[in-house]
């Protein structure tokens, strides 16, 4: 089955830099993944790390000044969106590659019914609808995503729905159009563990019955763990682990991530150790960053090299990639520590 | 064993109303936001209880009425045989001292124009000031203090004189805890400490409160909306639903043997970090959201979301059941009688019956 997969968005060494008074932030250093058909992909990674600024770049949604993509390519169906001229890329956002983020309260215009919206949405990107018509359909997405007597509540304002039906509402929007890709960027965040609960399994659906690709962002382990076919782990900017889910939690490759997963607290665990496991220290920042691994100060496997020289990729085992010097042969690790030595003379 | 242990703090029939008015000229009250409604429970010393519940239920109002910074609406909160609602004015500082808060938003909840030294020595030098502290204290000896409680928190004294906006929100929430230990309380009221941090940051504040509790044999009110992070750190759990709670059991058999339908739902609805389990498990879906808290309702709170819900529960409010082993519910499913065959009709005809009794 994996091999008929198709690559719908592929994001190859992605470069998203800010200049500030400080320096340059590189918040997006080097992000390199692939989504396939159908498929659901998390980012997992701390506040900082650039989960965000990943799929903003991909949409082209950076606020440019200060920030810029400096390099790489993101290839939807093979045409890089990134050479595209503004024009075109309104055809693909919205159209084929669709957003919802994860305010539902700031996201939706407070002054405008939900069907002026809607409807906006859909006519803006396929011009021959007419309103009549574009109003049908919003309502029928709405029915879709579960909200109860569409046909009354489409002219309702945003601020007369809850936090879960406004959050329902932007599903809706972002699939009016027949998305290939949905970005959800911590969808769940604002919403109540039962609220969440009906969210994702909305989005789940949706994206079974569509065959729509989803991006899913998020900090919470446990919704990877229910959602995902794929995990990337990202920390400073850079993606340091990526692997089928099932993979990911039973051989966490990574220090970090086998840390994060120890350091959630877990509810089916019978003989809970009174203790946490923690990761020391801050997240760093990301302005200068040396050319070391990122995680070193925190990481309590830490060798020498770590402190030197920007750890490669490793292929664990198939499809399962590590940023880290553990899986490093010794031969390696002494050239890159001299390599490094060497710079330093000069 | 829990019963050789003091009772600290008893919290009976607690509301808080707040009045919803029309505003305007009249500024005619219209109504009330039934925030906190007749909630009672105990707190022993030395444990820790958590509240879980959603947004909205009234976790946070209730720890605030509990310290007095909203004044209830009717209640009782009796701490150390003090009734706090009546208490005067030098009483209810004088219990303060012994009753602390550590607030959610560690970026809200600190000066951004006081440095850390002066927000950590504050409370010290309020008490200092109306010589309410066991004796004086000298400058140098506050000094002294700010620096060992910085220390046990896990801050470098030598940062003493930066301001908050130098911190991150992990050490923020480490000054908030400094500051709420000055005093040297007996009870912390924790309002969902961990909500706003990164994972490995949640880790690093939950082993140190856990640290501080054994050590200084503190109590803790922990509000979370998070279960994993409430069953990590309580000893007994209350489930809160619009203002009312709903369930109340030691933390071992509340995730064990869940007895509301709603403390159900909530536990198969909070992800686990596990693919195999996680994927395997089945979920209770609750529909709808949860009700507005500004109308008394006739019957039990949660029936329109209720998976279980019978024609009674819609117009008979369930009272609290005790399931034994301090397991305590509010739900109709735990009476003697068995409701569940009683048309709607005939639970509609009880309902007015007992209506017009109470006239």
């Amino acid at each position: 089955m994996k091999d008929n997969k198709q690559p719908i968005l592929e994001i190859k060494d992605l470069q998203t830099h800010f200049k500030t008074d400080a320096g340059v932030v590189k918040a997006v250093n080097g992000v390199s993944f692939t989504v396939n058909k159908g498929e659901t992909v998390g980012i997992v990674g701390e506040s900082g790390c650039g989960k965000s600024v990943t799929n903003l770049s991909i949409m082209r949604l950076i606020p440019s000044p200060p920030g810029k993509i400096v390099g790489g390519e993101v290839l939807f169906d093979g045409e890089n969106i990134l050479d595209l001229p503004e024009s075109e890329l309104r055809e693909i956002r919205g159209n084929k590659i669709s957003m919802i983020f994860q305010d539902p309260m700031t996201s939706l215009n407070p002054f405008l019914k939900i069907s002026t919206q809607m409807i906006e949405t859909i006519r803006l990107h396929e011009k021959d609808v007419d309103k009549q018509e574009a109003r049908k359909r919003s309502i029928e997405m709405l029915k879709k995503v579960g909200i109860p007597a569409a046909e009354a509540r489409i002219d309702s304002y945003p601020h007369q729905f809850s936090g879960g039906m406004r959050q329902r509402v932007m599903i809706a929007m972002a699939l009016s159009c027949n998305a290939q890709v949905l970005i959800a960027d911590e969808p769940t965040t604002a919403l109540d563990v039962t609220i969440q609960a009906q969210i994702l399994e909305l989005i789940q659906q949706i994206s079974k019955d569509f065959g729509t690709a989803v991006i899913l962002i998020t900090h919470d382990l446990g919704v990877v763990a229910g959602m995902c076919d794929k995990v990337c782990v990202m920390y400073a900017g850079k993606i340091v682990e990526e692997a089928y889910t099932y993979e990911l939690y039973n051989n966490p490759a990574h220090p970090y991530t086998s840390g994060l997963i120890q350091s959630v607290p877990r509810m089916d665990t019978q003989n809970k150790q009174k203790k946490l496991f923690s990761i020391e220290g801050q997240p760093p920042n990301v302005i200068d960053l040396p050319p070391c691994c990122p995680f070193h100060p925190r990481c309590h496997k830490t060798m020498d090299v770590c402190r030197c020289a920007l750890p490669p990729t490793y292929e664990v085992s198939e499809d399962h990639k590590v940023n880290c010097w553990l899986y490093a042969s010794e031969e390696e690790k002494a050239k890159a520590v001299a390599d490094a030595a060497k710079e330093n003379d000069k | 064993m829990s019963n050789e242990k003091k009772t600290l703090l008893v919290v009976k029939d607690l509301k808080q109303h707040f009045p919803i008015k029309t505003g305007g000229l009249l500024n005619k009250k219209i109504g009330a936001i039934r925030a906190v409604d007749g909630i009672s429970f105990e707190v022993k010393e030395g444990e820790t209880l958590g509240i879980v519940g959603e947004s909205g239920c009234g976790k946070s109002t209730t720890v605030r009425s509990i310290a007095q910074l909203y004044r209830p609406t009717s209640g009782d909160v009796i701490f150390e045989g003090l009734n706090l609602c009546e208490a005067k004015e030098k009483e209810l500082v004088l219990a303060r001292r012994n009753i602390q808060m550590i607030f959610q938003d560690p970026y809200a909840s600190l000066d951004p124009r006081m440095t850390v030294r002066s927000i950590i020595s504050e409370p010290l030098v309020v008490f200092n000031k109306r010589g309410l502290l066991d004796k004086k204290l000298t400058k140098l000896e506050i000094e002294e203090e700010v620096e060992r409680l910085m220390e046990r928190v896990g801050l470098n004294k030598a940062f003493k004189n930066r301001y908050p906006h130098e911190f991150s929100g992990g050490q923020r929430q480490r000054i908030g805890i400094a500051r709420a230990l000055a005093l040297n309380p007996r009870i912390i009221l924790a309002d969902e400490p961990v909500s706003a941090l990164d994972v490995s940051i949640q880790a690093q504040i939950l082993n140190l409160l856990n640290e501080l509790q054994k050590e200084l044999n503190l109590t803790y009110i922990f509000i979370a909306h998070d279960l994993a992070v409430i069953q990590h750190i309580s000893t007994r759990v209350a489930v809160m639903y619009l203002g009312k709670i709903v369930e109340l059991a030691d933390s071992a058999d509340l995730y064990d043997n869940p007895a509301h339908p709603y403390t159900q739902a909530l536990l198969s609805a909070a992800p686990i970090p596990d693919p195999e389990i996680e994927r395997k498990r089945q979920r209770i879906i609750l529909t709808g959201d949860v009700p507005s808290p500004d109308k008394i309702q006739p019957g039990c709170y949660f029936q329109a979301r209720c998976p279980k819900r019978m024609p009674w529960c819609t117009c008979h409010v369930p009272p609290t059941f005790d399931l034994g082993n301090n397991h305590k519910v509010a739900c109709w499913l735990y009476d003697e009688k068995d409701y569940s065959k009683i048309s709607k009709e005939e639970a509609q005809a009880d309902a007015d019956k007992n209506k017009t009794e109470v006239k």
